[in-house]
């Protein structure tokens, strides 16, 4: 599958972007995804930012999801 | 925004699981590819939550469970090599090859080292330049990228110690491999999460459209697999089976393309062995000409010896989703975490693990 | 330059001499001790816990503590496991050679912090020096004495039907802290080991209630092997709630990270009790008001059910089993 965790970018340098979650912070390589900005979500799969979240996609699915749920 | 909290809302999960019991109507198999999707299952207890009428079948997911033990016998070969570190991610350390693991072969004084990251291999080289140091490179789609990286940053700063050992999987490829070998009857594939953030969701068009059957891309919380598991039946109920994503947070239907350019610029598709399934045509990547200089398959003289896989295992048909572990003779007897014959009991992502860690109940044990 | 240990201070000569009576007992410091005969004498009446325990962490100074506090803790709680009052410690230092004076001076001071924290004396020792890379910078061995109060009896083995499991705090604070600072992992966390004496915790449950059947401390293998072992050694069945079970959020973040489950991350400053369930309440009360069980919770209980297994309820209401620790714990990609 291979795990992966959204953290939140604090920090870009160069290449690298120091991500944060739940308290612990670790450096991790952005050479993948280049278009990352400070403030987004990341999932993180050994050391590397895989894909960038989108807020409003998370945010608008669990909507749905919750309406799925509501409508029974 | 926290995501993980209310993804794991109990009360949701609760109700997403009463929604799928209504939708419910007629048996249906679902097969999870990924091994991540497995554990996730086995730990939350998803299939005490669904009817019992959906089954759920666990597919060749897991990265270090494919790996063909021939391929495995090259890890450990490199391993004895005393110029040579191996460099590997935990995973691969206990899995047997034909005679030992690398593990033992660690014990017995072999340059063994488990990393978190690829980087991590590459500060290994850098530190070290007398001696060769050969990443194991395992993995599917989500993988393979970090590991080009990895080959191209070795390059920008001219390292000529650093190798990659590349046992790549793509999982399209087996995936219809599996569907064409029609031993196995799925209605539908909880489609893998991770790997989609880099292909995206496309690449599994063909699989509804020629062989009918649902495809949803899935999280690996457990609302994210109950609504993937609700969508695939209201899918197989409406019979109309299509792509769908239920993971629209993580992945794009056109994946990360500057992922997929790094894969592509190093590696190129190869045919690759797949424990259980045997060769599969273009399900593997081998480095590109370009950069075979940093391949440990050309850098070191590798035994080809062909082996057969461990008497009385059948890890190779759970692979193929035809058999479940309770299934097999050897299972939590002859075969224990502690004490693997095959590679799904050691990888915590492999089915037999799953199923002996997590199984709860007599119906799943 | 710094002052190194060198092979001549584990020779037995002047070098020896001087590392003792200025490095160690200067620091330590009590009558006992201070007789540096061959062997400590005292009397003793009762029933006694004898216990020994060797520490070979790596980094030996962590986040919440170091090598020394940690074989103090590490002794003083097995014997606070079987309810004994802890007395005495054995120290053994083996240590390697080029390893930094200072350093092992700060590991003194902290073992005589922890040892006066939990009212225990090192009243014996030893020094050896080994040569550089046959030891990694320094490893500890303590034995321990102490004495069970008349009406005690704790063990493994007692727990009965319908008995209820406390812990007495958050799991997997010292496994985490421990894993954050090794090569490799490094990332950043503020999370600190939860390596305490429990010793004062154990005597006010003690004072509570005589019907603590068992004590456990889960460190290595974390509270997955700890309670596993008590189901095995009193062949009942256990069954404990995920939604009860303490976790900082920095140990699960550092979980989701490498793969791991905190259930079998270690501890230094937990326990584990099984009480009878009429005194659970009081005993629950008592430990919330000790700074090392303020988050004490009830977990779970005793079952009828598949004696031996340890069952947890996940927070959907579904059932898993929890295992005993693997193998190694070592980060993994999937």
């Amino acid at each position: 599958m291979c795990l992966a965790v959204p953290t939140l970018v604090k920090k870009i340098d160069g290449q690298e972007a120091e991500v944060e979650t739940g308290g612990v912070t670790r450096r991790i390589s952005i050479v993948i995804t280049p278009e990352v900005k400070v403030g987004d979500y990341v999932l993180v799969h050994t050391g590397y930012a895989i894909t960038v979240m989108s807020g409003d996609e998370a945010r608008e699915s669990l909507r749905q999801l919750t309406e799925l749920a509501e409508f029974m | 925004m926290n995501f993980l909290d209310q993804y794991r809302n109990p009360e949701m999960v609760r109700r997403l699981a009463d929604r799928i019991h209504q939708r419910s109507t007629r048996p249906v198999r679902l097969m999870e590819f990924c091994g991540g999707h497995t554990v996730a299952i086995m730990k939350n207890g998803i299939r005490q939550l669904v009817p019992p009428q959906v089954q759920l079948l666990s597919g060749p997911g897991c990265p270090v469970c494919v790996t063909a033990t021939a391929d495995l016998n090259k890890a450990i070969g490199l391993a004895r090599l005393p110029e040579v570190i191996v460099v590997t991610f935990g995973d691969l350390l206990k899995v047997p090859g034909s005679d030992t693991s690398l593990e033992k072969v660690r014990a017995e004084g072999g340059d063994v080292r488990v990393v978190y990251s690829v980087q991590d291999a590459l500060g290994i080289a850098q530190k070290d330049p007398e001696k060769s140091v050969v990443f194991i490179g395992i993995g599917f789609e989500t993988t393979a990228p970090t590991i080009a990286a990895s080959i191209l940053e070795a390059e920008r700063r001219g390292m000529s110690n650093y190798y990659v050992l590349s046992l790549h999987k793509l999982c399209p490829p087996v995936m219809k491999a599996l569907l064409d070998s029609k031993e196995v009857r799925l209605d539908g594939i909880i489609c893998p999460g991770h790997v989609s953030t880099i292909i995206g969701s496309r690449p599994y068009e063909f699989i509804s459209r020629d062989y009918g059957i649902a495809c949803v891309v899935s999280g690996f919380e457990p609302l994210d697999i109950l609504q993937c598991i609700e969508m695939l039946v209201k899918q197989i109920e409406s019979g109309q089976p299509k792509v769908e994503n239920a993971y629209p947070r993580a992945v794009r239907p056109e994946g990360n393309k500057e992922a997929l350019k790094i894969m592509e610029s190093v590696f190129e598709v190869s045919n690759a062995n797949w424990r259980g399934l045997g060769e599969v045509a273009d399900s593997g990547l081998r480095l590109k000409d370009e950069y075979r200089a940093f391949d440990a398959e050309e850098a070191f003289e590798i035994s080809q010896r062909s082996v057969s896989d461990p008497e009385g295992c059948i890890c190779g048909e759970i692979l193929r989703g035809i058999k479940t572990p309770l299934d097999c003779k050897l299972f939590g007897k002859g075969c224990l975490p502690d004490h693997p014959v095959g590679p799904c009991m050691v990888s915590s992502e492999g089915s037999c693990a799953a199923y002996f860690q997590y199984g709860a109940t007599s119906h799943e044990r | 330059m710094k002052d190194k240990i060198l092979l001549a201070h584990g020779s037995g000569g002047r070098l020896s001499h001087d590392l003792v009576e200025k490095h160690l007992v200067s620091i330590l410091n009590n009558p006992l001790l201070c007789k540096l005969d061959d062997s400590a004498t005292f009397e003793i009446f009762g029933r006694v816990a004898f216990t020994t325990d060797s520490y070979v962490v790596h980094p030996i100074f962590f986040s919440g503590g170091d090598i020394g506090k940690l074989a103090v803790c590490g002794t003083v709680n097995d014997l606070s496991m079987s309810g004994a009052v802890p007395l005495y410690l054995s120290l053994s230092l083996i240590i390697e050679e080029g390893f930094f004076m200072d350093e092992l001076n700060r590991i003194m001071v902290s073992i005589q912090t922890a040892a006066e924290e939990a009212g225990i004396k090192v009243i014996t020792g030893d020094t050896k020096v080994v040569n550089r890379g046959n030891a990694d910078k320094v490893f500890i061995n303590t034995a321990g004495i102490g004495l069970v109060p008349e009406g005690v009896d704790i063990s493994g083995s007692n727990a009965r039907l319908g008995d209820k499991i406390i812990l007495s705090g958050p799991i997997g604070d010292h496994g985490m802290a421990i894993l954050s600072q090794r090569e490799g992992l490094n990332f950043e966390t503020s999370l600190k080991s939860d390596c305490a004496p429990l010793n004062g915790l154990v005597a006010e449950m003690i004072e509570v209630s005589k019907e603590i059947r068992c004590l456990r401390d889960p460190t290595r293998g974390g509270l997955a092997s700890t309670l596993n072992e008590l189901a095995d050694k009193s062949k009942v069945g256990i069954r404990i709630e995920e939604a009860r079970v303490p976790v900082n959020e920095a140990v699960q973040a550092g979980c989701e990270f490498l793969g791991f489950d905190p259930l079998y991350l270690a501890n230094e400053g937990k326990l584990v009790a099984v009480i009878s369930p009429e005194e659970t309440e009081a005993v629950l009360a008592r430990m919330r008001r000790h700074k090392y069980g303020a988050q004490s919770e009830v977990i779970g209980e005793i079952v009828p059910e598949h004696p031996g297994r340890v069952v947890m309820t996940t927070r959907f209401g579904t059932s898993r089993i929890i295992d005993m620790l693997t193998g190694e714990l070592l980060p993994r990609i999937c």
